[in-house]
């Protein structure tokens, strides 16, 4: 089997004396799409926020590639293939969606290949292309989402991060940007997925880890944690 | 079209040439109302040059400043006590513009990197107790060694000189005669020119859009790989060398500095400027330096004038009411045109996008 793409070991994240975070263990496999569900307060996106270095683990290792990439600044993620789409989309407002994209690709400078990845965003997005002069800012927040994770794309990464796609969309935006992210995932991403909305995390993953009080107190396939009892009852309001 | 004017490209050819010679020519239209009115437009130029320094911080960054005059102070002093009789000595300006520039992005830095973490009004208010912080420091750094002679300021400061050619005083060339006013009109049209060239070549280089990517937000701006740090440091810098720059100029212009010139007033009237001529629009930020330099002393004296021509007295304090005038122009602009007088392509399709 091939080594992890990413590994994380013991990760702790702590605001003042306050543990958000409490050691966690897990791994990503290149061209898997894992997510990490949990409730509202699990340290789901205090996990991703020391994942993305926009902010300091208080311990723990993050092993990418056979790297430590603990301590490295965060500009530094996307040249090592790391991308982040940020919770709440964060979107460039007053920039259109054309320079949103492009800004993703601040960091490389190959451009007849940004050229030709810029028209494969469209590609997965026809509704930015459609809308493609228009500001970020005056966009609907799917169409925002959509962009984000365009714009992560963007930059080539080998790894996507994403923060809670699905927060505050109208469910038929949800199953739209869920579909996106299953055809970005099938030409062989490698995906962590931060989700609230456990049932469509899991239907998309392979595997999946439960994140309760800052530890992970589940893993499995996701198809089976769709089936566990206690997920069901937790998350799957059943 | 009409064949009299020519095709776009010839006509705009044309409209340059114009404007440049109406650039040429203006400060002998300004002498027609006296050297007053001179020294006016060259501070002017002089705003311009503080509005395009404080744009790059607030404009292109998206950093709010309120204590930019800091930098300007830096330059003056520096100038002051690199070129008086003060200390004894007497640089010649091309070493102590570009060292105007260099200590004055220290400062920058300085400032810049303990508001990192700061955004928006936090960032206001450190700013703003910087400023103050430096102009204090004028105020009282005479003892217990004289270093800035406190709130006397310092006096017979050293004009720009090349060789002997003096531009303090008035000289002949070609059969014109030349003023002091006039001569430095020409050094800063020329130096404003150069800072016009390096903000927009900053604004379209990679820099310029990270920090239009900071300025919308940090955190996708890190996000897509940019070193959020030192862009900003970057523009505090940046925007600090050219008020150094500025403030060197200025002590030589005015030959004399004190802690006085450079209040809280002072960098309010520049972001003032930059917001209301258009934030991050170089040709809007231009506009609001002019407008806000000109528009003061316009009043100054048209106040009197016409409340004798109306009221055949003076009723009102002509300073208070010229205040007034001002503030009540900057309230009705603000209401009318929130964007600025000239916005940027970019404000302005936001606008017209939110109106629809």
């Amino acid at each position: 089997m091939n080594e992890p793409l990413l590994i994380v070991e013991g990760l702790r994240v702590t605001y003042g004396g306050i543990q958000a975070v409490r050691g966690i263990t897990f791994h990503i496999n290149p061209g898997e799409m894992v997510a990490l569900i949990g409730a509202n307060g699990a340290g789901k996106t205090s996990t991703l926020r020391a994942l993305s270095r926009m902010l300091d683990a208080a311990g723990g290792s993050i092993r990418y590639q056979g790297k430590e990439i603990n301590k490295l600044p965060p500009h530094h993620l996307v040249r090592e293939g790391i991308a982040l789409v940020p919770e709440g989309r964060g979107v460039f407002p007053r920039l259109t969606i054309t320079e949103n994209l492009s800004m993703g690709a601040f960091t490389r400078n190959d451009k007849a290949v940004i050229e030709s990845d810029l028209e494969h965003v469209f590609g997965l997005f026809p509704r930015l292309k459609e809308r493609e002069k228009q500001l970020a800012g005056t966009l609907s927040g799917g169409e925002q989402q959509m962009l984000a994770i365009g714009r992560a794309l963007m930059s080539r990464p080998k790894l996507l991060l994403l923060d809670e796609p699905s927060m505050g969309l109208a469910p038929i935006m949800v199953q739209k940007i869920f579909e996106v992210i299953r055809t970005v995932a099938s030409e062989g991403m490698t995906i962590l997925l931060i989700e609230q909305n456990a049932k469509l995390a899991l239907e998309t993953s392979q595997r999946g880890y439960v994140m309760e009080s800052g530890e992970i107190t589940l893993t499995d396939d996701a198809a089976a944690l769709l089936h566990n009892p206690k997920v069901r009852e937790a998350y799957l309001g059943e | 079209m009409n064949p009299l004017l020519g095709s776009l490209p010839m006509r705009k050819t044309l409209l340059g040439v114009l404007a440049a010679a109406a650039l040429l020519i203006l400060p002998f239209v300004a002498a027609l109302g006296g050297q007053a009115w001179v020294r006016i437009v060259d501070f002017a130029i002089l705003y311009v040059f503080l509005a395009l320094g404080l744009n790059i911080v607030v404009g292109f960054a998206g950093l709010l400043d309120l204590g930019y005059i800091a930098f300007y102070a830096v330059g003056a002093y520096l100038w002051a006590l690199l070129a008086s009789p003060h200390f004894g000595i007497h640089l010649p300006f091309w070493v102590i513009l570009p060292l105007g520039a260099i200590v004055a992005c220290f400062f920058g830095v300085i400032l810049g990197a303990p508001t990192l973490k700061l955004r928006g009004d936090y960032l206001a208010i450190v700013t703003l107790g910087f400023g103050e912080i430096v102009r204090i420091f004028m105020n009282n750094l005479n003892a217990p060694i004289n270093i800035t002679n406190g709130p006397q300021g310092i006096n017979m400061i050293d004009p720009v000189a090349i060789g002997g050619f003096k531009f303090s005083a008035p000289s002949t060339i070609f059969g014109i005669t030349f003023s002091g006013p006039q001569k430095y009109y020409y050094l800063l049209l020329l130096l404003v020119l150069a800072v016009i060239l390096v903000n927009y070549r900053l604004q379209h280089s990679r820099i310029g859009r990270a920090w239009q990517a900071i300025r919308e937000d940090e955190i996708a701006a890190k996000a897509i790989g940019i070193n959020t740090r030192n862009m900003k440091l970057l523009a505090f810098a940046m925007g600090a060398s050219f008020g150094g720059i500025a403030g060197g100029i200025f002590a030589a212009m005015q030959g004399f500095v004190s802690p006085e010139s450079f209040s809280l007033i002072e960098s309010v009237m520049i972001l003032a400027m930059v917001v209301l001529g258009g934030m991050g629009h170089i040709p809007g930020v231009i506009l609001g330096a002019v407008l806000l330099t000109i528009l003061p002393e316009l009043l100054r004296y048209a106040v009197v004038p016409v409340q004798k021509a109306l009221f055949g007295e003076v009723l009102a304090d002509p300073e208070s009411l010229r205040m007034l005038i001002f503030g009540l122009a900057l309230v009705l602009v603000m209401r009318f045109k929130p964007a600025g007088l000239w916005p940027s392509p970019d404000r302005r399709r936001e606008l017209a996008e939110k109106a629809r």
